[in-house]
């Protein structure tokens, strides 16, 4: 177990100054801030003086190196738009993303698997047809498309919902929530149901797939000639086997639901770090986008390690200092 | 009955009061805002929020001409601008604004660090700050410099004791954030909304909004929809899809003005061999053609600025003959946009030697000025008709304006808004001259020692009416050497709730204070 976590360290160390390097390599190649944050008004000296506060008058590799250096004694640098370091900036924003991207997972899986269930133990009936045919939809349809018809929908036409931004938060151990208020709820729900949609037909399809291969299975017939209930069978056979991958695929998809809720951010102005990447890209704000990146590389290594760690509580024959031989 | 008819009128009254004074605003920005530390980037979504909150020893009404605000002024001579404070203009503290938190307020962009692009170009030319007493102050330059109010109009006034210590965060969190602006700093979010409250002891009157949320809204279709989803009282940059229908729509009102922003093409007049102007063949040129201004003039005359501002930006946009839109200092109206010739523009290549034509390449931003990439492809396909055989070259602007400070364009496209056409000039087409400071953005090469010498006296001149006509003459000789090609000028809109009126800014600034019931 130690010596499993010990090597997970070292790898994610590795991704972790690869990523860096090719971050910093690729923002250097498409041009300079300065050129982009001068004040027009600024002559030839000044837009240098600029750059060279900034150091980026430096070769590459000095200013990567001054970066490793930085990095480890854990400063980032600082945002050249906003003034104050690029991870206080990112954790600012960083609890609404979280918050969006929980909602979403627990509605994509509260409705994602009990819908698959049922697709999967009535796959003729009509119900079961809809909830396929409406996974499809949830698959096919561009997410920002989605959203702006919700919007239209839900705010312009029939006046229900706020169609954009954050609503009232409360601070609960430090962290400002937004799903403990009614107006926060109100606002959080249609970003989080647009974010969830993707990730919810995923589920609806990856549980009735796994439910129609257990039912076939010999140990669910034995059950059911044993003469256990249905609720039973379903409950203790066939769910308990098909957890493990979508406990995965809920695992690894809630990692891209932070890093790509992006777009529905956009959409919905959600003041998420999502938003706050994309503003930084435009400006070439290198410190911001750099540590976002690596922000999100520790989240993925973090929840995959909690999915290896799932696996052992869920099924007794993993052992994870096993696995990595 | 007379005296039902008084209570009916005391209670409209009171109505009135009540809805009065609870009453909000909220408005839907188009841009970010970084910080709010008002000397850090001179970045137009950042002066937004801070000219609610801070004064500048200089306004700008409607049409960006300077007019007294918190201060007057006279020059008594060339090298000195003298400076006399209204009385009584309260921080919102409770404290007087005196002539120390303004000498303080100009030195402070001197002593930012690590700004991308700071404020110190506006507050280099003054050499020397004399404070007289509590409310007169002088300011002292180096040589006569004309620009010095179109350059404080956006140096925001900070009080001296809440800012002296104060680091960015210091003006975010609201505890520096101290101004003598119509609003007070409640609460910033950034990437999400400002909300402010009104600032009672005022000096320009008060205020009919209590409280204003400024709520940051860069998507176009999702401010719209905001608008008519109630969640915003108002919206600054109409979304061009969306004008249409807006303007059908009974509950909401528009209000456009013509911007200050022009849209021009820079060619590259100064090199040899442009990047991407070739023979029709492909080959290298014997000489630059763009060195000829009869071709300059030809392309000028190839491009029917009509038929772009009435289809490509379906009237948002107005002709340009000039560097700056109508209503900037400076504006020589004299000059008429380069009326559509397509058989001139072939005659004139011709005799310049071009018979043939040659090829080139526009490079433009496809995510900064309206339409913009449009706006290239058009171009190119009027110029083909004139012979000329174009490629476009769209890319993102954090892309372009690295390329083109490299200079790897040979024709560009760029967008440019200014107070004053002199400004302007030495910025886009005086001759570059690091030391001078002149032509930082003169991507196209041109230099004209004529043209040099009308924006150096006209800098110079301290007087606003010989300045304005030495300024005109300089846009004159210009548009005559065909320096740049202008396009047109942007047309910039607003949507509000059918019941509120804006006074439309050519400069494009969005006000909370400048809405009105109406």
């Amino acid at each position: 177990m130690l010596s499993f976590a010990i090597r997970r360290l070292l790898q994610s160390m590795l991704v972790l100054f690869v990523m860096s390097a090719l971050v910093f390599v690729g923002v250097y190649a498409i041009g300079n801030p300065v050129d982009i944050l001068i004040n027009p008004q600024a002559d030839q000296a000044e837009i240098a003086a600029a750059t060279r506060a900034l150091g980026l008058d430096q070769p590459l590799w000095r200013q990567y190196w001054n970066f490793i250096i930085g990095a480890f004694t854990g400063d980032l640098g600082k945002s050249f738009a906003a003034n104050i370091p690029a991870v206080r900036l990112i954790f600012e924003r960083m609890p609404a993303t979280l918050e969006l991207a929980l909602a979403a997972m627990v509605i994509a899986v509260l409705l994602g698997i009990p819908l698959g269930l049922w697709a999967g133990l009535k796959p003729d009936s009509v119900s079961g047809r809809a909830i396929m045919a409406g996974s499809i939809l949830g698959f096919s349809l561009p997410t920002f498309w989605v959203g702006l018809m919700l919007i239209m929908v839900f705010s312009v036409w029939l006046g229900w919902l706020p169609p954009t931004g954050r609503g009232e938060t409360v601070m609960v151990l430090g962290v400002p929530v937004s799903f403990l208020t009614w107006d926060g709820l109100a606002h959080l729900f249609m970003p989080a149901l647009n974010l969830a949609l993707f990730k919810l037909s995923l589920l609806i399809r990856l549980t009735r797939a796994g439910t129609r291969e257990a039912l076939a299975q010999d140990y669910v017939r034995f059950a059911r000639a044993k003469g256990l209930s249905m609720e039973r069978v379903v409950r203790v056979h066939v769910l308990k086997n098909i957890m493990i991958p979508i406990v995965t695929v809920t695992g690894l998809e809630f990692g891209s639901v932070i890093a790509f809720a992006i777009v529905t951010e956009t959409i919905f102005a959600w003041p998420g770090m999502g938003k706050l990447l994309i503003d930084s890209i435009n400006v070439l704000d290198r410190p911001v986008i750099v540590a976002y990146l690596l922000i999100i590389v520790l989240i993925f290594v973090l929840i995959n390690l909690l999915v290896d760690l799932a696996y052992t509580a869920l099924d007794p024959r993993v052992r994870l200092a096993g696995r990595s031989t | 009955m007379v005296t039902r008819g008084r209570l009916v009128a005391l209670v409209a009254q009171l109505l009135c009061v009540a809805s009065a004074s609870a009453a909000e605003l909220r408005i839907g920005l188009s841009a970010d805002v970084t910080t709010m530390d008002p000397h850090f980037v001179a970045a137009q979504p950042n002066l937004t929020a801070q000219h609610h909150v801070f004064d500048t020893l200089v306004r700008t009404d409607e049409r960006t001409r300077p007019v007294a605000g918190i201060a007057t002024w006279r020059t008594p001579d060339p090298l000195t601008w003298e400076f006399t404070l209204r009385k009584g203009v309260k921080f919102h503290d409770g404290a007087e604004l005196t002539t120390e938190d303004v000498a303080f307020s100009l030195e402070r962009p001197l002593t930012i660090t690590g700004s991308p692009g700071g404020f110190q170009p506006y507050v280099r030319p003054i050499v020397a700050k004399e404070i007289v007493d509590r409310y007169t102050l002088r300011l002292k330059t180096a040589t006569p410099h004309g620009a010095l109010l179109q350059d404080l109009a956006d140096v925001m006034i900070v009080s001296k004791r809440a800012a002296a210590q104060a680091s960015g965060e210091d003006f975010d969190r609201g505890r520096a954030a101290v101004g003598t602006g119509p609003y007070k700093l409640v609460r910033f979010a950034r990437g999400d909304r400002i909300e402010l409250a009104r600032h009672d002891d005022y000096w320009g009157g008060r205020l009919p909004w209590e409280k204003v949320t400024l709520l940051i809204l860069p998507s176009d279709p999702v401010r719209t929809a905001a608008l008519l989803a109630g969640q915003v009282d108002a919206i600054e940059h109409v979304p061009t899809a969306d004008i249409a229908r807006l303007r059908k729509n009974p509950a909401f009102r528009l209000e456009q003005t013509v911007s200050w922003r022009t849209i021009f093409l820079h060619v590259d007049q100064g090199r040899d061999q442009p990047p991407g102007v070739l023979s029709k063949a492909g080959k290298p040129l014997a000489a630059n053609p763009f060195r000829d201004v009869r071709v300059r003039r030809a392309l000028s005359k190839a491009i029917n600025r009509e038929a772009i501002a009435e289809r490509v930006m379906e009237g948002l946009a107005v002709p340009a003959a000039n560097v700056l839109s109508p209503s900037v200092f400076g504006h020589d109206p004299a000059i008429k946009p380069e009326p559509y010739d397509p058989e001139g523009a072939r005659k004139l290549l011709a005799e310049a030697g071009y018979p043939d034509g040659f090829a080139l390449t526009i490079a433009t931003p496809n995510n900064r000025y309206i339409n913009d990439e449009q706006v290239a492809q058009t171009v190119a396909q009027m110029l083909a008709r004139a012979g000329v055989a174009v490629k476009v070259d769209a890319m993102p602007l954090a892309v372009y304006f690295g390329k083109a400070r490299n200079r790897d364009f040979g024709v560009a496209l760029l967008g440019w808004g200014s107070r004053a056409a002199d400004l302007a000039l030495r910025s886009l087409a005086a001759t570059a001259n690091p030391d001078k400071g002149y032509g930082a953005w003169n991507w196209g090469g041109y230099s004209n020692p004529k043209l040099d010498d009308l924006i150096a006296q006209s800098l110079g001149t301290v007087d606003p009416a010989r300045r304005e006509a030495i300024a005109r003459s300089a846009s004159a000789l210009a548009a005559a050497e065909v320096a740049i090609i202008p396009l047109h000028y942007q047309v910039v809109t607003w949507a509000s709730k059918r019941d509120l009126s804006y006074a439309a800014r050519t400069d494009e600034f969005t006000f909370a204070h400048h809405f009105r019931p109406r």
